[in-house]
């Protein structure tokens, strides 16, 4: 019996429908717990001239007041991956830099205390002109963010590869556009929370938060804190409620509360609450993209020029400007372009900062690439289609290297594209849309490809620096995690995995997996998924971050499972006398291939291993508890050319998506969402669904409703969920989801990541419907969200220019 | 009316999940932090404390009420039940059964809400249709699902064999 690729119920369930869920605020550790508010700034850009806490600290019950300076004088700043000075803390010291920065921290009794005493600090600011848009960062002219850089650029790389200057030379057509995309959130619902406990005898902290890595983070950490890295221990709690990347965020507030619970000398806990989430937490960057195509007149793109800046917010924190390089190895997306110049920038503004993020740098990416494939085949008066089909790589190309060194494991591109085609019946829509235009409707459909990358490779974000400044330090490469399975001397099975999940079933996804290995239940399975860095077993790479339990996660555990299936197959094999090769394991003993009735119990096996040592094979340990670290050999550190495979495996999205335009109202209504995937082999379809689902939600969402809006002062405007708008049930359209399956051929189980990309196309293919549905109006969209004012305004210009 | 300072704690007794409970809270305390800090029902979750998300949501005399909206002191003699009031006899209600079984779930922080909120509309005794049940949970956010899950295992309970069955 396989239990991989069921649909399995997930076994986390059972406690979250019931209310046993344990998240970050349900947890008290400790006794003595105190309680965190914190103080923010309403400014933009300032210098903090004086902040008067005595009030505050007369307030009974409030333990203390802790400012910048004081943390400060204990910590560095934080690393970060980029050449720059940039002096990031938690908390400002002498500016702030974004409304919403922390300024003091009030600890007491209880939360309402420590709110109340934040009302009596009082803080003088001298306001400075602060910088909002990405193209003002760039200019000379700015007003400095931070003195010691001297200048808003944070980060600025030029890649070339192949041979651009041909490629334009010899093209028919060169077609150029800008684009810019918003600042977005995927605004968990449950907040950021921590924990922080100083102790003082061992100089070491625990914090308690729920954080899900990536575990580089540890180091940063640590580095600011000025500890030994087994000094700094982190546990995350059994449940986290949410976070697409939003939650690696946490880090700093991990630090502040630490350092606040060395200062004061108790425990603290901080419980993020919503205004302080939208204003002040992470999201991902707002980028202005510069895009030229060189094309010939059949659709063929030759090359391509892209130049796009970042907006990483006030401070330029880890693991940023990663999101400006997540997408270099598959730059091309889906295409066939081996001509293809970048120019990467970040730039600083007086917005909150930025980092993970779900689809991290990819919607940003594929809005100007999918984007053009509409354009230019407006241009070149051919079918979207054809074109998309001249440069779709086919499936002899596989595995096919990028420009950029991205190695696409597997695929069948063009499957995928007619599945789609079919199932929404091209030919008669276009029918349909002559019709509905002569009729005053204005019905589009769009398209995207987008090439899903899962599993980073930690040497991408290497990327920011120069092959020469790269050369300066040790490579970084790899993607390794760690998982470990036991069994106790009863015959229980635990498994302990790294990768905390924040709802994506990695507990039930592990159980299938050690199921199948030892030939038992997975109900029978228990799983430990809280991280603890001090005796769970993990790496640098190890956490919940670009879709990497399927193809890597997943495979540590298969690994750490398959010793342990070894070990009991050899002790079985001593025991039955029979070679370890002739046996099998399965329904709860090992038994002989060609001899069924033979065999022993696992259990039996097991209790040799604890009970009965002197009864094992020469050269058996006792006990059973196997540890594997995987990583893949794909995941080479970058070469002197920026040659890079990214991420290990690439699936693949083909989107079709139908709206109606109200040319009235501005109005887009979605009428169906059709979205072909290949991730390769399925580990299970229910959470696979679900995670499609999800990811579509979050991509929706910035297409149409989501942006964390600033006003020209750099004053926050979106500071609740009345101003920030998620899509609720309402908004979501019919989606028809199907699947076809490439598998991995590098990864055990064929498995590759997903989840994330739907958030990359749904912004591009609502757009490019959008631009499709208004075509007799000339309407293009280069900007999003799609919403009714803005669209409105598009038409309504478009038809003022015209008459 | 006499006058209270904010920190002259007020009695409160109410009933919940069917218990008998009396507790003492500061006027200002709100419903969602007294079931959660004083009476340690962690189930009900705080996403927002501003009315949008719904996942404090808890039944009040029956009704379905964001308990960030209410103080503690407003419950005081009322019937309040929680997501962990809603098994009986350790048999989980046919709503917990179908979230589970239509994958309506992922990190569960919006579940308790939702399912207060979906027990109420089941309670009505009148079959919704599925604008109607979306529209109910146009009250409630889950950033996880895209709510496919959510519906299905809603529709479930009311309209049999919406739902695709998990494997067991
Ligand atoms: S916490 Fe009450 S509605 Fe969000
Ligand atoms: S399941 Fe995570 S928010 Fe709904």
């Amino acid at each position: 019996m396989s239990y991989i690729g069921k649909p399995l119920k997930r076994v986390e369930d059972a406690r979250l429908v019931s209310g046993e869920g344990t998240y970050m605020d349900d947890l008290s550790p400790l006794p003595n717990i105190h309680h965190a508010a914190i103080l923010r700034s309403p400014h933009a850009h300032a210098k903090i001239i004086q902040i008067h806490t005595e009030e505050a600290e007369k307030l009974p019950g409030v333990i203390g007041v802790v400012t910048g300076e004081q943390v400060a004088a204990l910590t560095r700043p934080f690393p970060v991956g980029v050449r720059v000075p940039v002096k990031y803390y938690p908390i400002a010291v002498e500016k702030v830099r974004f409304v919403g920065e922390a300024v003091a921290v009030v600890i007491a009794k209880n939360r309402y205390i420590a709110e109340d005493a934040l009302s009596l600090i009082k803080v003088e600011y001298k306001a400075l002109d602060p910088v909002v848009h990405i193209e003002d960062a760039l200019s000379e002219e700015s007003t400095v963010l931070h003195e010691e850089v001297g200048s808003n650029i944070v980060n600025h790389r030029f890649f070339n590869y192949g041979n651009v200057e041909d490629a334009f030379k010899n093209a028919d057509r060169v077609i150029r556009k800008k684009f810019h995309f918003p600042k977005v959130s995927a605004t968990p619902v449950e907040n950021y929370g921590v924990i922080a406990n100083y102790t003082k005898s061992e100089d070491a902290y625990t914090i308690w938060a729920n954080f899900h890595g990536p575990f580089t983070l540890h180091s940063v950490m640590t580095a600011a804190l000025k500890v030994p890295s087994n000094r700094l221990r982190i546990i995350t709690p059994k449940d986290i409620g949410g976070s697409y990347g939003i939650k690696s965020g946490v880090f700093p507030y991990m630090v502040l509360m630490g350092v606040v619970s060395r200062i004061l000398g108790v425990p603290v806990k901080w419980t993020e609450d919503r205004q302080e989430h939208l204003s002040a937490s992470s999201s991902g960057t707002d980028r202005v993209s510069w895009i030229e195509a060189a094309v010939k007149k059949d659709g063929t793109i030759l090359g391509l020029k892209m130049k796009y800046a970042d907006n990483v917010g006030g401070y330029i924190r880890a693991p940023e400007p990663a999101s400006l390089y997540r997408t270099h190895s598959n730059a091309t997306g889906a295409y066939r372009i081996k001509n293809l110049e970048v120019e990467a920038i970040a730039v600083v503004t007086n917005k909150s900062p930025t980092g993970l993020i779900r689809g991290y740098g990819g919607p940003q990416h594929y809005f100007p690439l999918e984007r053009m494939m509409q354009i230019i085949s407006e241009d070149l008066g051919l079918d979207v289609i054809e074109v998309i089909k001249k440069n779709l790589l086919t499936k002899e190309e596989f595995p096919y290297q990028t420009a950029t060194g991205g190695i696409y494991d597997s695929g069948d591109y063009h499957k995928a594209l007619n599945l789609a085609l079919e199932s929404i019946d091209y030919e008669g829509f276009k029918q349909k849309q002559k019709e509905a235009w002569k009729n005053g409707k204005y019905l589009g459909l769009g398209f995207a490809c987008i090439v899903e990358p899962s599993g980073s490779n930690m040497g991408y974000i290497t990327l920011a620096l120069t092959p020469e400044e790269r050369a300066k330090s040790l490579p970084k490469s790899g993607c390794s995690e760690g998982a470990t399975v036991s069994i106790d001397p009863q015959g229980g099975i635990t498994v302990r995995i790294s990768t905390v999940p924040t709802g994506q079933g990695h507990e039930t996804v592990t159980a299938q997996i050690v199921a199948d290995a030892l030939g038992v239940d997975p109900a029978s399975i228990r799983v430990i998924a809280e991280m603890d860095t001090v005796t769970s077993p993990w790496s640098v790479a190890s956490g919940s971050y670009s879709s990497r339990f399927a193809p890597i996660g997943s495979s540590a555990v298969y690994q750490a499972a398959q010793k342990v299936k070894n070990k009991l197959l050899e002790i079985a094999a001593s025991q039955l006398n029979v070679p370890a090769e002739e046996l099998v394991i399965s329904d709860g003993k090992v038994s002989v291939k060609n001899d069924p009735e033979k065999g022993v119990s696992l259990k039996r096996a097991v209790g040799l291993a604890h009970w009965n040592p002197e009864g094992l094979p020469n050269g058996i340990e006792p006990g059973i508890h196997e540890t594997a670290f995987y990583t893949l050999p794909v995941a080479k550190s970058p070469n002197e050319k920026d040659i890079v495979n990214g991420s290990v495996t690439y699936g693949f999205v083909f989107d079709a998506v139908q709206v109606e335009v109200d040319i009235e109202t501005g109005e887009v209504k979605i009428i169906d969402y059709t979205t072909i995937h290949d991730a390769g082999k399925l580990l299970n379809p229910n959470i696979v669904e679900g995670q499609i689902m999800g990811g579509l939600a979050h991509g929706l969402g910035a297409a149409m409703y989501e942006e964390l809006a600033y006003d020209e002062r750099g004053q926050f405007l979106t500071g609740s969920f009345m101003d920030y708008l998620c899509p609720t049930a309402t908004e979501i359209p019919k989606v028809t989801i199907k699947h076809i399956e490439s598998p991995s051929p590098i990864t055990p189980l064929g498995a590759k990541g997903l989840g994330e990309g739907n958030t990359m196309s749904a912004p591009v293919v609502l757009a490019n419907a959008v631009t499709d549905a208004l075509k007799p109006l000339h309407v293009s969209i280069d900007q999003l969200p799609l919403s009714p004012d803005r669209i409105w305004s598009k038409i309504h210009n478009k038809n003022t220019v015209k008459m | 009316m006499s006058n209270l300072s904010v920190q002259d704690k007020v009695k409160i007794s109410f009933s919940i999940n069917g218990r008998e409970i009396e507790g003492e809270a500061e006027p200002r305390k709100l419903l969602s932090d007294f079931i959660r800090e004083d009476l340690g029902l962690t189930g009900t979750h705080v996403g927002c404390e501003h009315g949008v998300c719904g996942s404090c949501t808890v039944l009040y005399n029956g009704k379905a009420v964001r308990s960030c909206l209410m103080f503690a002191a407003q419950a005081d003699g009322s019937e309040i039940q929680t997501v962990e009031g809603l098994a009986v006899n350790g048999q989980e209600h046919p709503l917990q059964t179908s979230f589970t079984e239509c994958h309506g779930l992922q990190c569960g922080f919006c579940t308790p809400g939702i399912l207060m909120s979906s027990v109420e509309m089941l309670n009505s005794g009148e079959e919704p249709t599925t604008q109607e049940i979306k529209e109910m949970l146009s009250g409630h956010l889950c950033r996880c699902t895209g709510y496919k899950g959510i519906i299905e295992a809603i529709e479930k309970v009311c309209k049999p064999n919406a739902c695709k069955e998990g494997e067991n």
